[in-house]
C-alpha cells in the first residue's frame, strides 16, 4: 500500500482514479498501470527517506482565502521574472569576461556571434526592467490592501528589503557591458554613493576596490552581481515566502465573512 | 492594533480562509498564466528593442553624458534640483535613505486595524502622491536636457572670434564630464574635485592647460585631445581661463 496519496477532493472528477471493474484480473495489467504503480514507488522511496511530502502538502493544499484576485499574481510574477534573470544570467556568464580589457569585446561575441546572443542578452536587458516594474506594482498592491498590517509586518520589511537588493542589482548590471554610457553612469553613481555620511566614503571605496575606478572595479561589480546579490535574492525570496504560506494571503480587505462557518480547533 | 482587534481580525482571516479554496490548482493556475505572460512581454521586448551596445569605454575621450537605467530618473530628478552644494549630501543620500527609513519602518507606525484603502485616508493620499511624484520625476528625468549642460552667459566684453572660441570651449567642457566632479556655476556636482566657477583667479590659463594634460588622479587627462584635436583643446582652455 502506498504511503503516499493524494488527496483526492483537489483532483478533478476526471482525474480521480477509477475504480476496479469486478472480476478483472488483480495486479496492474496495462503498461500504462505499470508506469504509474513504479512512479508511485519511486515517490514513495524519496518520501519515505525525507518526510518531502508532509512540507509539499502544507504549502500546495493550503487553502487560500476567498476574493483572492488578479493582484495577488503579482508576487509570484516578480519571483518568476527573478528566475528568468537567474537562467538568462548564467548564459551570459559563459560568455562574459569581466576584464576592463576584454568586458567589452566579449560582450560584442555576445550579440554578434553567439548564438542567440542578442536575444539572451535582450531578455536579461529588460527582463531587469519587468522586474523592477513587478516589485513596484507587487509592493503598491500590498500596501493599498493593508496587507502589511498584523501579522504581516516582518513580511513588509523582508520585502522592502527585496526591494533594495533588486535595485543593486540594476546598479551593479548596469556597468558589466563597458561601453561608455555604462562606464560614465557607474562614474557618477559610485561618486554619488561617496557623498553619502559616515559610511558614503566606504562604500564607494568598497564598490571601487579602492579610491579610484580601477583594474579590479570590474571584476567586483561582477561578482557583487552575480553571486553576492542574488544569493541574498533567493534566500529572502524563501523567507518570504515561507512567511506567505505560514500567514497566508491577505483576503481582499472588503471583504467579509458571510456567514460563521465553525472552524476546526487547528485552523483557529 | 489592540490584543483585541488582532484577536478578531485573526478569527476572521480563518473564516474566509476556511470558505477559500486550495492553493493548488487554482492559485498555482492563476500564477502560472500571469508567469507566461511575464515571459511573453519579456521575449516581445527583447526581439523588438534588442540589446545595443554603444561605444567602448573610454576614460580618455569623455564627451559622453552619464546617463541612469529610467529606473533610477526619479533619483537623478532629486540630484539635479537641488542645486546648493552645502544640500547635496542632503538630496544624494539624506532623502533616499529617509524614504527607505520610512519605508521599512510603515507597518510599526501605521498601526490601525482598518485595512481598506477607502477608510485610510493618510495612507492612500500617501501612496497615490507618491505614485505621482515618482511618475513626474521619472518623466521629467527622462525629458532632461543633458545634465552636462553649462547655463551661463559669456563674458560681456567678449565678441567676434573670441565669443565663438567661448562657447565652443564651454560645450567641450560641458561634454568632457568635468561636471561629474566639478561646479562650474550652477552646474555639475560639488566634488571631489574643487569648484571651477572662478578657477582662473587662481591659476592662468597656462597653469590650466598644464593641469588639463598632467592632472592629479583622479582626473582624467586631457593630452590625448591637445594632440589631437587642438582648436578643442584651446577652446576648453580659453574658457576656464575666462572664469573669474
Ligand atoms: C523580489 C521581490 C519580491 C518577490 C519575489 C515577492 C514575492 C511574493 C509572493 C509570491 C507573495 C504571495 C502573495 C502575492 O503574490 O501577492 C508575496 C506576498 C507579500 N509581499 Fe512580496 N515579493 C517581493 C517583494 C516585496 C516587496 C518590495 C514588498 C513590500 C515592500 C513585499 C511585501 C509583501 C507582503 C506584505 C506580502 C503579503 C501579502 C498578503 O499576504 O496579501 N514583497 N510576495
Amino acid at each position: 500500500m502506498p504511503r503516499f496519496r493524494i488527496p483526492t477532493p483537489t483532483v478533478p472528477a476526471a482525474l480521480q482514479p477509477k475504480p476496479k471493474r469486478p472480476g478483472s484480473a488483480q495486479g496492474p495489467a496495462t503498461p500504462a498501470e505499470q508506469a504509474a504503480e513504479g512512479g508511485i514507488h519511486v515517490v514513495d522511496w524519496i518520501d519515505e527517506r525525507t518526510s518531502l511530502s508532509g512540507g509539499l502538502r502544507w504549502m500546495m493544499f493550503r487553502k487560500v482565502p476567498k476574493g483572492t484576485n488578479w493582484f495577488y499574481t503579482l508576487g509570484s510574477a516578480t519571483m518568476f521574472a527573478f528566475l528568468s534573470q537567474a537562467v538568462t544570467g548564467i548564459f551570459l556568464a559563459m560568455y562574459y569576461d569581466p576584464s576592463p580589457t576584454r568586458a567589452y569585446e566579449s560582450v560584442r561575441y555576445i550579440v554578434n556571434d553567439a548564438f542567440l546572443g542578442e536575444f539572451v542578452r535582450g531578455m536579461h536587458r529588460w527582463g531587469s526592467t519587468v522586474m523592477v516594474i513587478l516589485v513596484f506594482l507587487h509592493m503598491a498592491r500590498t500596501f493599498f490592501f493593508g496587507a502589511y498590517k498584523y501579522p504581516r509586518e516582518l513580511n513588509w520589511v523582508i520585502g522592502v528589503a527585496l526591494l533594495i537588493l533588486t535595485m543593486a542589482m540594476s546598479f551593479t548590471g548596469y556597468l558589466l557591458p563597458f561601453d561608455q554610457r555604462a562606464y560614465w553612469a557607474t562614474i557618477v553613481g559610485v561618486n554619488i554613493n561617496g557623498t553619502g555620511p559616515l559610511v558614503g566614503p566606504y562604500l564607494s571605496d568598497f564598490l571601487r576596490a579602492g579610491p579610484e575606478f580601477g583594474a579590479t572595479t570590474l571584476s567586483r561589480f561582477y561578482a557583487i552581481h552575480m553571486m553576492l546579490v542574488p544569493g541574498l535574492i533567493a534566500a529572502l525570496i524563501g523567507a518570504h515566502l515561507y512567511l506567505v504560506a505560514k500567514l497566508g494571503t491577505t483576503a481582499p480587505p472588503w471583504l467579509r465573512a458571510k456567514t460563521e462557518t465553525k472552524l476546526d480547533e487547528d485552523e483557529v | 492594533m489592540n490584543q483585541l482587534e488582532k484577536e478578531q481580525y485573526l478569527r476572521e482571516y480563518a473564516q474566509l480562509k476556511a470558505q477559500g479554496k486550495p492553493f493548488f490548482p487554482y492559485a498555482i493556475a492563476k500564477d502560472s498564466a500571469m508567469a507566461v505572460i511575464t515571459l511573453a512581454v519579456i521575449i516581445i521586448m527583447s526581439i523588438v528593442l534588442g540589446a545595443e551596445l554603444g561605444p567602448k569605454a573610454d576614460p580618455t575621450t569623455t564627451t559622453y553624458v552619464p546617463r541612469p537605467e529610467w529606473y533610477f530618473f526619479f533619483l537623478f530628478e532629486v540630484l539635479r534640483i537641488i542645486k546648493p552644494p552645502e544640500y547635496v549630501p542632503m538630496a544624494t543620500i539624506g532623502v533616499p535613505t529617509l524614504c527607505m527609513i520610512l519605508l521599512f519602518l510603515l507597518p510599526f507606525y501605521d498601526r490601525g486595524a482598518e485595512r481598506r484603502p477607502e477608510r485610510r485616508p493618510i495612507a492612500t493620499t500617501a501612496g497615490i502622491l507618491t505614485i505621482f511624484a515618482m511618475a513626474y520625476l521619472t518623466f521629467l528625468g527622462a525629458n532632461a536636457g543633458s545634465p552636462n549642460e553649462i547655463d551661463m552667459a559669456p563674458p560681456s566684453d567678449l565678441k567676434g572670434a573670441a565669443l565663438t572660441e567661448w562657447n565652443e570651449g564651454r560645450l567641450v567642457v560641458a561634454q568632457s564630464g568635468c561636471l561629474a566632479c566639478h561646479q562650474i556655476g550652477e552646474n555639475g556636482n560639488h566634488g571631489p574635485g574643487p569648484r571651477l566657477t572662478d578657477i582662473a583667479r587662481n591659476l592662468p590659463a597656462a597653469a590650466i592647460a598644464e593641469t588639463l594634460r598632467n592632472p592629479t588622479a583622479p582626473m582624467p587627462s586631457f593630452e590625448r585631445l591637445a594632440q589631437e584635436e587642438p582648436e578643442k583643446f584651446d577652446a576648453m582652455v580659453a574658457f576656464l581661463g575666462s572664469l573669474k
